[in-house]
C-alpha cells in the first residue's frame, strides 16, 4: 500500500472541486477512476454493439420472427432465412471440440503443475503458449491438407467400423464435416484450457496439498481430491474461455465444416456454422433483407454466448455450493 | 558510407518531388467492389497513374455487393460488381448509375476422377442434373452419352460449390437457370443460392483444393484460377451443339455472339450464347458509374479512364488470362461514355 501523504490525511467527505482535486492527488482516487473508465468502455461497446445488431437486423425480425430460429431453409434466392441449421452446426462443432479438449487440457494442466519436473513444465507450456498464437487460416490450411485426407481415409471408415452402429458415426465419408472441424477446433482451443488450468493449479495454497500429504494422501490423492477441486472455479473459467472462441471461430471451421446448411445427427455430415456463413456471404450480400438476416445471426451468435455463459455460471454456482461443505473456500 | 549519405540524398530527393506533384492538382478516386477482376483492375489503375501522375484511383476489392451498397451509400465515387444491379437496386440510388463491361470471366467444371484419362465432355443436362442431386453416379447414362469410350466408374459424384458469395456463383447459376427450368423454378441465380447438394468450399482455393482432396468431386472453378494453377477441366456443350473447351477465346467468342442482343445499358446475360465457337459459362464484369457528378474534374477523369480502358487498357488483358472486350462492346461502350455528365 504505497500512497502519497495526502491520501493518508483525515479523508475529506464533501465534494467541493477542490476537496476533489486534493483526493485527486492520491493515488486511490486516479487508479479508481481510471480503472471505472477501463470497465464502462468494456461495456459500453458490448452494448453499442448488441443495439447495432438489433437496430440493423429489424428488417429481419419483424419479417420472421420467433420463426427464424426453427426455421430450416436459407435461401439468398427466394429470400427466405432460418438460423436452426447455423445454431445447430455451430453447437455441435464446438461440442465435439470440447469432449476432446477439455480431458487433454485439463490432463496436460493437471500433469505441468502437478507432476512434471519444473524445467519441462515450463518449456511445455511454452510451446502450448506458442500453439495459441498460431493464426486460425493456417489451422484451416492443415485442417484441409493434412487432417481432412487422413479423416476420410483412415479416421471416418475406422469409426464407421467400430462404433457404426451409431447415428453419430454413419453415413457418406467426405473427410469433411462436423467432426474435423470439431477435431480442429479442438486443437486450437487446447492451449486456452491448458495455460490458465495450469496457472489455476500453481496457484493453490501449498498448505492444502502439504495438508494433505499430511493425512497421508498420496501425491494424486492430494492432486486429484484437493488441488483439483480448489481450482475447480478456475478450470470451469478457463473451459468458458475455450467455448467462446470455439463458438466464434470462424476461417478454420468454414474451411473443413463442408458449408453445408444441413442438420443432421451423423457426425460425417457437411454442416455449416454461424460465424463461417457470416465471413462467407456478408461481402457478397446484396438485398436489404438479405443483408438484415446475416446482421439477425450475428445477434443470435451474440444471444448464444449470452445463455452459454450463463448456464455456466449457474454450473458454477451449483457445484460450489455443493463442495463447500467439504472445502473452506 | 559514401552510398548510405547518396542514398539518403535520394530519397529526400524523391520525397520532394512526391509532394511537388501532391500539390500539382491531384484528383483522388475511391473505389470498391467484385474481387474477380481486382488483378486487372489494380494493373490498369496502376498504369492510367503512371501514364497521369496526377490521378490515383484506389480500389477495394471487399466484393460486389459490398461495392454496390457503398456506390449506393455514396462512400466511393464508382463501384465493380460481377452480376448486373437489379431494377430494386438502381431505383434506391439517387442518381441513375451506368454499367460498363469491363473483361470476361467464365467458369469450368472441373473433376477428380482417378483412372479417367482426358477432358470428360459436358452437356448441360448432365451439369444441371448432378447440381439439382438428380444424377448421382458417375455412370450416369447423362454423361456416358457424351463422352463415349471412355470407361466412367460407378462411384458417387461429390458435388462442391463455392460458400463465400462469388460473381463465379453467379455466373454458374445463372447458366444452369437458362438450361434447366426445374433449376430457375427451385435455385434460381444470385452469389450466394440454397444449393440442392454439395460440399461448400470458401474460394477458388478451397473449391480447388476439395476437389484434389476428394475422389469422384465435381465442381466448378473461376477459369483464370484453373489457367494459372493448370487445373483440368471438362468441355462444355454450347446452344449449337458443339462441346468447347475454355479459353480466352471461346469467353470472347460468347461475349461477340451476344453483343447482337446487347441491350442499351449493358445489364445482359451471356451464358449459353449462340455460336459454334462460343463458351456458355462466360460473364461480363462491369464497373458502376454514377450518372452524374457533381465534381467535374472527377467526371472528366473518370470518363477518360473508362475511354483509355476501352483501348490501351484492354492490352493487358491476357497477359493477366482476362478475355478481352469484343470490339462491337467496346464501340457500343465508348458512345455510352457520354452519357456521364
Amino acid at each position: 500500500m504505497a500512497t502519497t501523504p495526502n491520501a493518508a490525511a483525515p479523508a475529506d467527505l464533501t465534494w467541493s472541486p477542490r476537496a476533489l482535486l486534493r483526493r485527486m492527488r492520491g493515488a486511490d482516487e486516479i487508479a479508481h477512476l481510471i480503472t471505472f473508465v477501463a470497465a464502462a468502455t468494456l461495456l459500453l461497446i458490448t452494448v453499442l454493439l448488441v443495439y447495432q445488431l438489433w437496430v440493423l437486423s429489424a428488417e429481419a425480425r419483424t419479417k420472421f420472427g420467433w420463426g427464424f430460429f426453427v426455421t430450416k431453409i436459407w435461401d439468398p434466392v427466394a429470400g427466405d432465412f432460418g438460423a436452426l441449421p447455423f445454431i445447430y452446426g455451430t453447437l455441435v462443432t464446438s461440442a465435439v471440440a470440447l469432449v476432446i479438449a477439455v480431458p487433454l487440457g485439463v490432463g496436460g494442466a493437471i500433469f505441468l503443475a502437478e507432476l512434471a519436473p519444473p524445467k519441462l513444465s515450463s518449456s511445455l507450456t511454452f510451446v502450448s503458449d506458442l500453439l495459441a498464437a498460431v493464426p486460425s487460416v493456417i489451422y484451416g490450411l492443415l485442417g484441409v491438407f493434412l487432417l481432412v485426407p487422413i479423416m476420410r481415409t483412415t479416421v471416418q471408415p475406422a469409426l464407421k467400423a467400430t462404433l457404426g452402429f451409431l447415428p453419430l458415426f454413419q453415413g457418406p465419408a467426405y473427410g469433411i464435416g462436423f467432426l474435423t472441424a470439431g477435431i480442429v477446433l479442438a486443437v486450437m482451443i487446447v492451449p486456452f484450457v491448458l495455460s490458465v488450468s495450469r496457472e489455476v493449479l500453481l496457484a493453490v495454497a501449498r498448505d492444502q496439498r502439504e495438508a494433505a500429504l499430511a493425512l497421508g494422501a498420496t501425491k494424486w490423492e492430494s492432486t486429484w481430491k484437493v488441488v483439483v477441486p480448489a481450482a475447480r472455479i478456475g478450470i470451469f473459467g478457463s473451459v468458458f474461455l475455450a467455448l467462446a472462441r470455439a463458438l466464434g471461430e470462424t476461417m478454420a471451421v468454414t474451411m473443413v465444416v463442408g458449408n453445408n446448411p444441413r442438420i443432421a445427427a451423423s457426425l460425417f455430415s457437411p454442416g455449416y456454422s454461424i460465424a463461417a456463413v457470416l465471413a462467407n456471404e456478408f461481402s457478397e450480400a446484396t438485398g436489404n433483407l438479405y443483408l438484415s438476416a446475416l446482421i439477425e445471426l450475428g445477434l443470435v451468435l451474440f444471444l448464444l454466448t449470452f445463455v452459454l455463459n450463463g448456464l455456466a455460471r449457474i454450473l458454477i454456482v451449483v457445484t460450489t455450493a455443493r463442495g463447500s461443505g467439504v472445502l473452506p473456500t | 558510407m559514401r552510398i548510405v549519405k547518396i542514398l539518403s540524398v535520394l530519397a529526400v530527393l524523391l520525397v520532394l518531388a512526391t509532394v511537388a506533384v501532391a500539390e500539382g492538382g491531384q484528383v483522388l478516386l475511391n473505389a470498391a467492389g467484385a474481387t474477380f477482376p481486382y488483378p486487372i483492375y489494380s494493373k490498369w489503375f496502376d498504369q492510367y497513374h503512371q501514364a497521369h501522375s496526377n490521378v490515383q484511383i484506389n480500389y477495394q476489392s471487399i466484393g460486389s455487393g459490398g461495392g454496390i451498397r457503398q456506390l449506393l451509400d455514396k462512400t466511393v465515387d464508382f463501384g465493380a460488381s460481377d452480376g448486373p444491379m437489379s431494377d430494386d437496386q438502381l431505383k434506391t440510388a439517387n442518381v441513375p448509375i451506368l454499367h460498363f463491361p469491363t473483361v470476361l470471366g467464365a467458369a469450368i467444371p472441373s473433376y477428380n476422377l482417378p483412372g479417367v484419362q482426358g477432358e470428360l465432355n459436358f452437356t448441360p443436362e448432365a451439369l444441371s442434373g448432378i447440381f439439382l442431386g438428380k444424377i448421382t453416379k458417375w455412370n450416369d447414362s447423362a454423361i456416358a452419352s457424351a463422352n463415349p469410350g471412355v470407361k466412367l466408374p460407378g462411384d458417387e459424384i461429390v458435388v462442391v460449390h463455392r460458400s463465400d458469395g462469388s460473381g463465379t456463383s453467379y455466373i454458374w447459376t445463372d447458366y444452369l437457370s437458362k438450361v434447366s427450368p426445374e433449376w430457375q423454378q427451385k435455385v434460381g441465380k444470385a452469389t450466394s443460392v440454397n444449393w440442392p447438394t454439395g460440399l461448400g468450399g470458401k474460394g477458388n482455393e478451397g473449391v480447388s483444393a476439395l476437389i484434389q482432396q476428394t475422389p469422384g468431386s465435381l465442381g466448378y472453378i473461376e477459369l483464370i484460377y484453373a489457367i494459372q494453377n493448370h487445373l483440368p477441366y471438362g468441355k462444355v456443350k454450347n446452344s449449337s451443339g458443339a462441346f468447347v473447351k475454355a479459353d480466352l477465346a471461346s469467353v470472347s467468342a460468347a461475349a461477340a455472339a451476344a453483343s447482337k442482343f446487347m441491350p442499351e445499358d449493358f445489364r445482359v446475360s451471356i451464358t449459353n450464347p449462340e455460336g459454334k465457337a462460343a463458351y456458355p459459362i462466360a460473364s461480363f464484369t462491369w464497373l458502376l458509374i454514377p450518372a452524374k457528378f457533381t465534381d467535374t474534374t472527377k467526371r472528366d477523369v473518370v470518363k477518360d479512364f473508362l475511354k483509355w480502358m476501352m483501348t490501351d487498357g484492354q492490352q493487358s488483358c491476357e497477359s493477366l488470362s482476362y478475355a478481352k472486350l469484343p470490339k462491337e462492346v467496346v464501340a457500343m461502350e465508348m458512345k455510352a461514355i457520354s452519357k456521364i455528365e
